[in-house]
């Protein structure tokens, strides 16, 4: 095991999926000679050289056809977006032909393609460029979703997206890319998409984060452990779609209690499936509506204070937990 | 303009109707020809409608009470209206008809909200009043129980009655802390032998018959009896048969007999009383389903079957559990005088809580009885014959009696009727048990 932050564990990834596949390739803003903006591609243009790792112009729309067409051609292409604000300019490209190129040629082209960044609110970037889009790319039949919490899962998620047969979006998050975690360093070590990891054991109440709030739903949990002695239990989806219910079903069968917290707005959000899936699933358990945490719903202020107040943080899954175990 | 709402007649018989519940509350809007409630009549219950469309502005008999024909059991009229003055009317049609009106004081000030203070209705006094309602009962909306859904799963998986259970959750909610708190403190109905002196305060309907208190049927019992009342009939019976040693019952009689002749008892009448002693300890069998209720009876009033020139009628020994063998007997013999000549009046034979057959003196060894609904449990005492038993590895004879009780599994379960023959044959094989 290697300690590695976010950021060198998808490095990692990209690098021993380049040298094993010869039909992968890196395309983007700033991802060759820059390194890119987050220097999660940092060594690889170097090594590889421009065929494999290939600097775009601001052209979100133009780079992420020429990717879809590449993925229709046999390749293997990772586009990475500066950040994830920046695909809704790329959406067309991404929701009517990545993800329905498949299902509209019968079946004759596949698209394997990840389109990938950092997804979320970051430090003090403001409205336009602190949005979770999770929910609006789960919501169309033909994508994937994987938002991985630490740097193994980091690792292997991103490696079996680049090894799946059809488009990933794999969305990471600015404020986690310097989290260390440990890292297997097996290189074929990979995780596969669809299966939620318990990232803390507990009996009393479960909390569903992904992303960002995974480090805080733990810290809450740790917190309410010590103040209330009331045990949760942390689930990390890690693939939003195709989700993992069963995992987390099986949970509030136990618990009867359900926090979700997450950084997108609630309304019509992950959360929202997530909570009426155990509804429908483990109705009978519940001892509490289910709680939600969510992002204020208002356009990500530029205020330091009022970004904090915004976002989701660990005395909110704290409150959320004391509500659901009526504490 | 406000009006009354009157007890109609619903069925050709009928003299009074116990409301069943109000299908509207208070304050609701009603069409006319609109159903308001269900009122048990003698024969069936019955949806009552409204003749008049507008407000249900109060309800006067609360469900679960009854009500005479034409008493008024709530006022109609616009929604707002004033309805003092009606009320105090009805109020004076209670009084003068010598019934126990209530003093009331809340006419006027009284608001949708006093409900659990609702008034009285004018009504003589014996009525079936409803149970006491714990002061503790959730709070509710509209009247329902709010439960959280693992809550409610629990308390049918074990059979407890969630309107006994205090829900420290928002509103009320009862929550799943709420019922292991109740399961750890042992509220729960499974067994009827850690019930401990419950209390009896409704006073029944025919005069002279057991007083009796009524528990919610709990989910758990409302299955059973629902399925097996599919697979059997309306009364699902099941049977139980126990061989009990009658030597020492006859013993005692004898000596008995010695001592109060030229008067004498029947092995029948020292039946009777010790049936009823056992049934005071085993609530379940002196007991009757009631669909949402099962009611307990303080007292075993003890129907004993005597066949008649054109049939069967089951004069009832009246709290047997409290009268001596002597006081039995000579009710007995005087009841089936009566029952012989048609002079039986309808509460001497009407309202039993458990019922005896005995076909022992015709030599019948043994049968199985038909339950008298709504009881639970009817016995069929054969005869008692001496035996070839194996007693201390000797061949002896005993005077061997079959009993078979009959059980309406709705309320009666395999082991609770056993628990009772249990007790029943202890104090005949051991007449000293009487006294435990």
């Amino acid at each position: 095991m290697a300690e590695l932050t976010i950021r060198d564990a998808l490095n990692e990834a990209l690098r021993e999926e380049i040298l094993r596949d010869e039909d992968v390739f890196i395309m983007g803003e700033e991802v060759a000679e820059y390194d890119g903006a987050y220097k999660v591609t940092r060594g690889l243009w170097k090594e590889f050289g421009d065929k494999r790792v290939v600097d775009t112009p601001i052209t979100e729309l133009g780079f992420a056809a020429v990717g879809v067409g590449a993925a229709m051609a046999g390749l293997r292409p990772v586009i990475e977006f500066m950040t994830f604000n920046f695909s809704i300019l790329a959406a067309d490209q991404i929701i009517n032909h990545a993800a329905k190129m498949l299902y509209m040629s019968g079946g004759d082209f596949k698209v394997p393609i990840v389109f990938r960044g950092p997804n979320g609110s970051a430090y003090q970037v403001s409205s336009q460029h602190s949005q979770a889009l999770e929910a609006f790319y789960a919501n169309f039949p033909g994508l994937k979703v994987v938002m991985p919490s630490t740097a193994a899962d980091a690792k292997g998620l991103l490696k079996s997206s680049i090894r799946d047969n059809n488009p990933v979006i794999f969305m990471e998050q600015e404020r986690m890319y310097g989290l260390k975690g440990e890292v297997p360093e097996d290189e074929d070590f990979t995780i596969p998409l669809g299966i939620a990891d318990i990232k803390r054991e507990g009996i009393d109440c479960t909390i569903v984060a992904r992303s960002m709030t995974v480090p805080l739903a733990y810290q809450a949990a740790e917190q309410v452990q010590k103040e209330f002695d009331v045990s949760c239990e942390v689930i990390d989806p890690r693939t939003i779609k195709p989700l993992d219910i069963d995992t987390i079903v099986e949970s509030v069968k136990k618990t009867n209690r359900l926090v979700i917290a997450e950084e997108s707005h609630s309304f019509a959000s992950v959360g929202a499936e997530i909570s009426h899936q155990v509804m429908e699933h483990a109705f009978d358990y519940l001892d509490a509506p289910i709680k939600r945490i969510s992002t204020a719903e208002a356009p990500m202020p530029y205020a330091k204070n009022l970004e904090e107040l915004a976002l989701p943080d660990v005395p909110k899954i704290v409150e959320g937990v004391k509500e659901v175990c009526y504490l | 303009m406000a009006n009354k709402i009157l007890m109609p007649k619903l069925s050709p018989t009928m003299e009074e109707g116990q409301i069943s519940s109000w299908v509207k509350e208070e304050g609701d809007a009603i069409e006319a020809n609109e159903t308001i409630a269900e009122v048990d009549t003698d024969k069936a219950t019955m949806e009552m409608t409204s003749l008049e469309a507008g407000t249900l502005l109060k309800i006067l008999v609360p469900a679960g009470e009854n009500a005479k024909l034409g008493q008024t059991i709530g006022i109609i009229g616009e929604e707002g209206e004033d309805f003092a003055d009606l009320l105090k009317e009805v109020e004076n049609e209670g009084s003068s008809n010598g019934a126990s009106a209530e003093p009331k004081e809340e006419a006027k000030e009284e608001t949708q909200e006093v409900k659990s203070e609702e008034s009285k209705p004018a009504e003589t006094p014996k009525l079936i009043t409803e149970e006491q309602k714990p002061k503790t009962e959730a709070q509710s909306t509209n009247g329902r129980l709010l439960v959280s859904p693992i809550a409610a799963r629990m308390a049918t998986e074990n059979g407890l009655d969630l309107r006994s259970i205090e829900g420290s959750g928002p509103n009320g909610r009862i929550i799943k802390r709420d019922i292991e708190k109740a399961l750890e403190s042992g509220q729960t109905q499974a067994d009827p032998a850690t019930v401990s002196a419950p209390t009896f305060d409704a006073a029944a309907e025919i005069q002279g018959a057991s007083a009796f208190r009524e528990e919610n049927t709990s989910p758990m019992r409302r299955t059973i009896a629902q399925r097996l009342g599919e697979s059997i009939g309306p009364i699902p019976t099941f049977y139980l048969t126990v061989e009990i040693e009658m030597d020492e019952t006859l013993k005692l009689r004898k000596q008995i007999n010695k001592s109060i002749a030229p008067d004498k008892i029947s092995v029948n009448d020292i039946i009777v009383k010790v049936a009823a002693m056992a049934l005071t300890k085993h609530q379940f069998v002196n007991a009757s389903y009631q669909d949402d209720k099962i009611r307990f009876y303080e007292d075993a009033d003890i129907g004993v079957a005597v066949a008649i020139d054109e049939g069967l009628i089951t004069p009832i020994v009246r709290g047997a559990n409290k009268k001596g063998f002597q006081q039995i007997s000579s009710e007995v013999k005087e009841l089936a005088e009566k029952a012989r000549n048609k002079k039986l009046q309808p509460e001497e034979y009407q309202g039993a809580t458990f019922s005896i057959s005995n076909l022992g003196m015709m030599g019948i060894k043994e049968f199985t009885a038909i339950i008298n609904p709504p009881e639970a449990a009817i016995l069929a005492v054969g005869t008692a014959t001496p035996t070839p038993v194996v007693r201390d590895g000797e061949i002896t004879t005993r005077s061997i009696m079959h009993v078979t009780m009959s059980c309406d599994h709705r309320v009666v379960d395999g082991a609770t009727g056993a628990r009772f023959l249990q007790t029943f044959k202890q104090m005949l094989e051991n007449p000293v048990m009487m006294l435990m």
